[in-house]
């Protein structure tokens, strides 16, 4: 029972990697500017780490501003893609400020330095606690 | 018979476009706005792609030498893209113990002209604008555009048309939660005899709070925007410089609420002689998220 088990995990962890690595040229090209972050940008530490609070404030303002592109789940939508995926959770808090601060404008993601910056700090915080809670387990089939 | 059938006929055309502009709407999803607070100065921020936001609003403007006048217009402003914006106004104004009349349209696009964020943003915007002498919503006041100048019975100003390029440079800083915007403005009237006329837009906002609570709520702090701005002309081609030009001063509030409108309010003071002794603007919009999908759709656009 307990071989059955271990090879049913495998096979759910297996299926959660080949649906994370199964990306649209367009898709890694999107993923791909998280790779183009400053250097002094990626370093930023986010100052409400770990905070529920904060955490809860950045699911609020989620809701109100990028649920319409990321979807209600964070799973992507046709017009922004998953901040669920591996290429996301690790990446730095700092990297995820920056994209957010600057958009990524030629793909159509506006520019929220219109929020101010602790709104923005608030954002990234959710975005990491709803990554960890994930971190444990592999990304569901179809949710990416 | 045939003017009565076609009078009834263009009714009959107007309630249809306004039910199926109100169905459109209505089958968009709302999403809470942060909207600056100026009504006459511009930042850097565009309309989220797709996205459509419908806006109202009203000026009353006092007269020397005149009637009083309750001047309003509507907005209608799409994200085309993340970098482009583009916009509808559709004017028109009451001169009290005079008339209540349509005052003429304006088309307007804003470029956003680089991909980050700098310290200072610029955007390009482009606006054409087709209206009558009798236009009195005073969204940018330009050249020597004076007080006495709105003074005449709507009879008499609207026999005057106006066709005009309006060209600005939309600078705009954002650091520390305070947003300060500087707005160059430049207008021609395709009119090959008229010169060109210079004017200017400048703001300052802050939000009352820069984090956000985690309970929903329509009176926290970080909802409001306060600041002020300041617009006036700046003379043209022939005579440039502040002699015959108008100024004014006004504090600023934007409010976002959590249902999705913003409403803003603004009390603008004449600085000088030649300026209206009192402004007063205020401004209710909605924004539609997906309104751009639900048109493509419509239209048998990729679902």
């Amino acid at each position: 029972m307990k071989v059955l088990a271990v090879l049913f995990a495998a096979c759910a962890i297996s299926l959660g990697l080949a649906q994370e690595e199964s990306l649209s040229p367009k898709q890694r090209a999107m993923y791909a500017i998280l790779d183009e972050v400053p250097v002094s940008a990626r370093a930023r530490t986010n100052p409400y780490q770990g905070s529920a609070r904060e955490a809860a404030a950045g699911g609020k303002l989620y809701e109100q501003h990028c649920v319409e592109c990321h979807g209600a789940k964070a799973a992507g939508t046709r017009y922004g893609p998953s901040l669920l995926r591996k290429e996301v959770r690790q990446t730095p808090p700092g990297s995820l400020f920056w994209i957010l601060t600057n958009g990524v404008v030629r793909r159509g993601m506006p520019v929220w330095s219109k929020l101010p910056e602790p709104q923005r700090w608030q954002i990234v915080t959710f975005l990491q606690q709803i990554n960890e809670g994930r971190q444990m387990q592999p990304t569901p089939p179809g949710q990416d | 018979m045939g003017l009565r059938k076609s009078g009834y006929s263009q009714r009959l055309a107007c309630i249809s476009t306004f039910c199926i502009v109100g169905f459109v709407l209505s089958a968009c999803a709302s999403l809470t706005a942060q909207e600056s607070p100026y009504i006459v100065t511009y930042d850097h921020y565009l309309e989220e792609p797709g996205n459509l936001e419908v806006e109202y609003f009203s000026t009353f403007g006092t007269q020397r030498g005149g009637n009083d006048f309750h001047a309003f217009w509507l907005e209608f402003e799409y994200g085309t893209t993340a970098w482009w914006t583009t916009e509808l106004y559709l004017d028109g104004q009451t001169t009290f113990s005079d008339s209540t009349i349509f005052t003429g349209f304006r088309v307007e696009n804003r470029l956003r002209l680089l991909n980050r964020e700098h310290f200072v943003n610029p955007v390009l915007y482009v606006e054409y604008e087709q209206t009558s002498g009798a236009d009195k919503i005073l969204k940018e006041v330009e050249g020597h555009d004076v007080e006495s100048d709105f003074a005449e019975p709507n009879g008499v100003l609207r026999q005057e048309h106006d066709h005009e390029l309006e060209l600005k440079l939309l600078l705009s800083s954002t650091f520390k939660g305070w947003n300060v915007a500087l707005n160059p403005i430049f207008t021609k009237n395709l009119s090959p005899s008229e010169p060109w006329e210079f004017a200017y837009a400048l703001g300052a906002s802050r939000p009352l709070a820069l984090k956000a609570s985690p309970d929903r709520c329509n009176f926290c702090r970080e909802n409001f925007i306060a600041g002020v701005e300041m617009y006036g002309g700046l003379g043209d081609t022939q005579v440039l410089g502040l002699a015959d030009t108008s100024h004014y001063l006004a504090p600023v509030v934007a409010w976002n609420l959590p249902s999705d409108w913003t409403v803003r309010l603004s009390t603008g003071f004449g600085l000088n002689d030649n300026s209206h002794r009192l402004l007063l603007r205020w401004g209710l919009s909605h924004e539609f998220s997906g309104f751009g999908e639900l048109v493509r759709n419509l239209f048998g656009g990729r679902p």
